[in-house]
């Protein structure tokens, strides 16, 4: 209670410090002079009397401090008047303060700045309730070479997994597609969320207007119904809130929105509508997996026991369900499916972390290296202030009074230069968010939450304790005689002054070098990247766009071709346009990947062997010519093959040269898709290999059909055309408003009005299939490159200090004769020997370090000796230019000026 | 260290005591009669009767008001609060026990512990 009431009465006298003051001063002065009184009552000289009382007294100002340490509250108090002296101080050297803040900040910034985006991807739970309870549920097929790690779920499956599942509170399927929306003013094709009852209930955010979707709107009979995300809703209606309820024509069907979701609704693939599937429970197969499964489980049920539920039901439905048309049941039998059954966000996240991890070390070491040149800074500042320093020590101050002053400074420092780092670290995020590689999965949740804000809090404080630590341990205690007389002309500076400063430069060129090398390597993967042929030329002349022939307008697959023959056409008469082709997908549109066994009829396969997937894709004339892809064998594609339905094929070098040895070999061989309800056809072409995966892995095998065939395994009765096509259009003036426009208006003059869509150019798909390694690239290389200039700016202080603490010596032993160039030499050999020292370090610790790099190299090994040995001499190279430079400027000086210095 | 905080600790004691006898009084009048009475312990420093007063106050045992000295001059008076005189009759007590029990150990002879 009495602690309590005193720690009232501090409080309350800390804001009236500066009445109490005076009035304390009037109360001293008040007892001064009574005592005076007194002692002149008792016959002392006036000021003998006043001299006496003042004795008696005591000293006055050691009063004062008592007292204050008494009423207010000390701590606080020094620390606000010490922020207020460092803060003084720091005004006075600007340069400084800007050098230490600009580099704090830089630092703090990157490392804040990429901490919001592991937080924001890694760290941060999925924006659901309960979300550690929603997992991804796919399948895989290790006996099945050439598919994916991982597929998904058939619609069968949904059937059989929402019947017989034991662990799931809710389940369904999913996927992302285009969805066209006409009857307005500007058709468009929205990206649409196409879901089974069961996937919005799973995720548990209520919609803000209207319903979900209930079993209902799932049964094929029921009226057709769409969702709207927030998103979508505010730009193309305004926020109309009298929307839920009208009809809108998607996919050429009437369909009566029920509700918007919230603002804060988040799903893969950013769907902007939302629409139910439906199911016809007869007409379903084993196949196709195209779907995704998502569930959210039962509440106490674990991974490993979904796993094993997921296991038997996968069983059950092999059993359950017919075949796919035209395929047998052997590749099912040996392709050993399993579930594949994970956390929903290690299915969103993926294998980012390891990029993001790599990326956030590096940064961490700038800031390291940043540290230590401010800990340099720093330990200049306080070698010149030890004078002032052992004056204080010498008249009372306490080895802890000085060493928080110091570091109540650094802290200043670390908490500005944090403060500043936070703005650059927010405006980097803006940049990030708003124009970020799309491979960053969630990337619009990244942002500054108090997360991140404590984050760049405890970076600043600790950045500032780790350099203001240095100079503390060196310079705060109490060698008082040492210090006042070893100042200024009688000595020389002893070896063991530099020692500290010496050790930062090696720590700071051996991080740097680290570095450097990661960004070495990065580039090297780069240049083996771009050296490779991705099949295909100039992607940034290649515009791509896509629309479809509506069945309202061609059923009949002849017609269907004749009406895309005809918007090529009129796209290749567009100015300025040199070739244009047509195919059901560009190379690296990874959405639109097609793949199938594909069967050579002089290829027997042993005993339940099973072919492996080849990649599909049917194309019209014109297709290789326009992308640029080599023909290496035979002939291309003609109008004749297609429109007299000729059994033709195309396949790719890797595919005919694993079958036949040589491509020229494969000309004349017959092949088909899937199985016997697929025609044999003739290969005619072999072209290059399409690095359709992205360059980074294998190129896979090709089995090109024509875009218009008479009979098919996919297709029907009467044959198939490809309605829903891609153009390529190869000019010079892509990606131009004009020719967009001119395209555009080429397309609906045939099919009407459907919507254009995935509109992009090549270069686009081809940068975004290296976005991680540019992303890491770019990254990597500015943290190398913050490294190199802080490491070479470190060194150069270091040398240009002992430089100028030596001038007088330079200048006596150019008096004695001392070759210019020998004195040069031995500054030189100084900052060699530290950046030999460091560059040795580095090296090794570049080895060790450079491992968990090697996910992310290609084409290049993490201990690439050419990397390592250029990064090193170009390291070397910079210090002795360092090192040359400022001992260049000290010796050109006048020995007698040098003499008279100080 | 020790020494001050026990002096300190008696140094309060003797404020109390003095303003319980003598009635308000300002911050040099209680150096004065303490001194007269203890002869040596205050001629150190009499400044070190400051911060005494203010922690009394700070924990309520003494209040002050400002008011004219005898010179007419402003002078800060302290008085005894209701809590200060129960402050000062547990403390004399616990003091007159321990002072006891100081006598009595410092009286003991060897043999008396046997």
């Amino acid at each position: 209670m009495k602690a309590l009431r005193r720690l009232f009465h501090r409080l309350t006298s800390w804001a009236t410090s500066a009445r109490d003051e005076v009035l304390l001063r009037a109360e001293f002065e008040e007892h001064i002079a009574m005592q005076t009184a007194d002692n002149l009552r008792a016959g002392l000289s006036p000021s003998e009397a006043r001299r006496q009382a003042l004795l008696k007294f005591g000293n006055v100002e050691a009063m004062k401090e008592g007292y204050r340490d008494q009423r207010g509250l000390p701590l606080t108090e020094t620390l606000v008047l010490d922020t207020q002296h460092a803060l003084r101080r720091l005004r006075k050297t600007p340069v400084f303060t800007g050098a230490v803040l600009l580099t704090l900040a830089l630092g703090i910034g990157a490392n804040t700045a990429i901490f919001a985006v592991i937080d924001g991807i890694l760290i941060r739970p999925l924006p659901y309730p309960d979300p550690e309870a929603l997992i991804r549920i796919g399948t895989s097929a290790p006996g099945l070479p050439g598919l994916p790690d991982s597929l998904g779920c058939s619609p069968s499956m949904y059937f059989t997994y929402r019947e017989e599942n034991r662990v799931f509170q809710y389940f369904g399927i999913w996927y992302v597609a285009g969805a066209s929306l006409t009857g307005i003013a500007e058709p468009e094709q929205p990206r649409a969320l196409f879901v089974t009852h069961g996937v919005l209930d799973a995720l548990g955010v209520k919609p803000l207007l209207g319903r979900w979707f209930s079993e209902t709107d799932d049964t094929p009979t029921s009226p057709e119904t769409v969702m709207l995300t927030h998103g979508y809703w505010q730009r193309r209606f305004g926020g109309d809130t009298s929307i839920v309820g009208r009809t809108l024509t998607i996919d050429s069907t009437p369909r009566t929105v029920i509700g918007v979701m919230p603002a804060n609704f988040r799903f893969q693939g950013d769907p902007e509508l939302i629409l139910p599937q439906r199911f016809e429970r007869t007409e379903q197969s084993l196949g196709p997996f195209s779907s995704q499964g998502i569930a959210r489980l039962k509440p106490d049920v674990t991974l490993e026991q979904a796993k094993a539920d997921v296991a038997r039901m996968l069983g059950i439905w092999l059993f359950a369900w017919p075949l796919p048309p035209g395929i047998d049941f052997t590749p099912f039998q040996n392709a050993r499916l399993a579930p594949r059954v994970e956390p929903l966000k290690q299915d969103i996240v993926g294998n980012i972390g390891s990029t993001l991890w790599v990326v956030m070390g590096a940064l961490g070491l700038v800031l390291l290296i940043a540290c230590a040149n401010v800990a340099n800074l720093l330990l200049v500042r306080a070698e010149a202030r030890q004078q002032e320093l052992a004056i204080r020590a010498a008249l009372g101050a306490g080895r802890g009074r000085i060493a928080r002053e110091m570091l109540v400074e650094s802290m200043t420092l670390g908490v500005l230069g944090g403060a500043l780092g936070l703005g650059l670290a927010s405006a980097a995020l803006r940049l990030l968010v708003a124009r970020g590689p799309d491979t960053l999965p969630r990337l619009d949740e990244i942002g500054i939450d108090p997360f991140v804000l404590a984050f760049a809090c405890g970076v600043s404080v600790l950045a500032g304790a780790v350099f203001g630590v240095i100079p503390i341990l060196k310079y705060a205690g109490p060698r008082v005689a040492t210090a006042l007389c070893g100042v200024g002309r009688t000595f020389s500076n002893g070896r063991e002054r530099h020692r500290v400063r010496n050790t930062l430069v090696v720590v700071q060129v051996a991080l740097a070098l680290v570095l450097l090398i990661g960004s070495g390597l990065m580039i090297r993967t780069f240049q083996q990247l771009r050296s490779v042929p991705p099949g295909f030329t100039h992607p940034e002349e290649i515009q791509i766009l896509h629309s479809t022939i509506p069945e309202a307008l061609a059923k009949e697959p002849e017609h269907v071709m004749r009406m895309q023959h005809e918007i090529l056409d009129r796209l290749a008469a567009i100015p300025g346009v040199v070739s244009v082709g047509f195919g059901d997908a560009a190379p690296l549109e990874s959405f639109l990947r097609n793949g199938n066994p594909v069967y050579a009829e002089d290829i027997t396969l042993t005993e339940g062997q099973v072919s492996p997937i080849r990649r599909i894709r049917k194309i019209a004339p014109g297709y290789f010519k326009a992308l640029g892809t080599r023909l290496i064998a035979g002939r291309e594609f003609t109008w004749t093959d297609l429109y007299e339905k000729r059994r033709v094929a195309i396949v790719s070098e890797n595919l005919a040269q694993e079958w036949w040895g040589v491509p020229g070999a494969a000309l004349g061989k017959w092949i088909r898709e899937g199985g016997p309800a697929d025609p044999w056809r003739e290969i005619v072409g072999v072209v290059e290999n399409v690095y359709d995966n992205g360059v980074n892995v294998k190129a896979p095998e090709f089995a090109y059909w024509p875009a218009l065939m008479d009979q098919y395994i996919w297709g029907g009765k009467d044959g198939v055309a490809v309605s829903f096509g891609m153009f390529a259009i190869r000019s010079s003036r892509t990606a131009t408003q004009g020719l967009l426009a001119e395209a555009h208006r080429a397309i609906w003059s045939v099919n009407g009005r459907e919507p254009v869509f995935l509109v992009t150019t090549l270069k686009t798909l081809y940068d975004q299939s290296m976005a991680r390694t540019s992303f890491t690239l770019v990254m990597v290389a500015l943290a190398g490159g913050m490294a190199l200039v802080l490491g070479i700016v470190g060194l150069y202080g270091v040398i240009a200090y002992v430089v100028s603490q030596r001038t007088r010596e330079i200048g006596i032993r150019t008096v004695l004769g001392a070759q210019p160039a020998e004195l040069l030499a031995t500054f030189v050999r100084h900052g060699l020997v530290l950046a030999g020292i460091g560059t040795a370090l580095g090296l090794m610790a570049a080895a060790g370090v450079m491992r968990l790099m090697s996910s992310l190299l290609f084409g290049v090994t993490a201990l690439d000796p050419v990397t390592y040995l250029a990064v090193s001499a170009l390291l070397v190279a910079a210090a002795v230019l360092a090192s040359y430079l400022p001992t260049r400027r000290a010796i050109a000086v006048d020995p007698v000026k040098a003499l008279r210095a100080e | 260290m020790k020494d001050t905080d026990v002096r300190k600790g008696t140094l309060a004691l003797m404020v109390l005591k003095t303003l319980d006898v003598l009635g308000p009084l300002h911050g040099y009048g209680i150096a004065r009669r303490i001194e007269q009475i203890s002869g040596d312990l205050l001629t150190v420093n009499q400044g070190m009767l400051y911060p005494v007063l203010l922690k009394l106050e700070q924990e309520g045992s003494i209040a002050s008001e400002w008011g004219a000295s005898e010179n007419n001059r402003k002078a800060r008076f302290y008085r005894l609060t209701r809590q200060g005189r129960k402050q000062l009759q547990a403390e004399a007590r616990s003091w007159e026990q321990t002072a006891a029990i100081i006598e009595r150990f410092f009286a003991a002879k060897a043999q008396d512990l046997k």
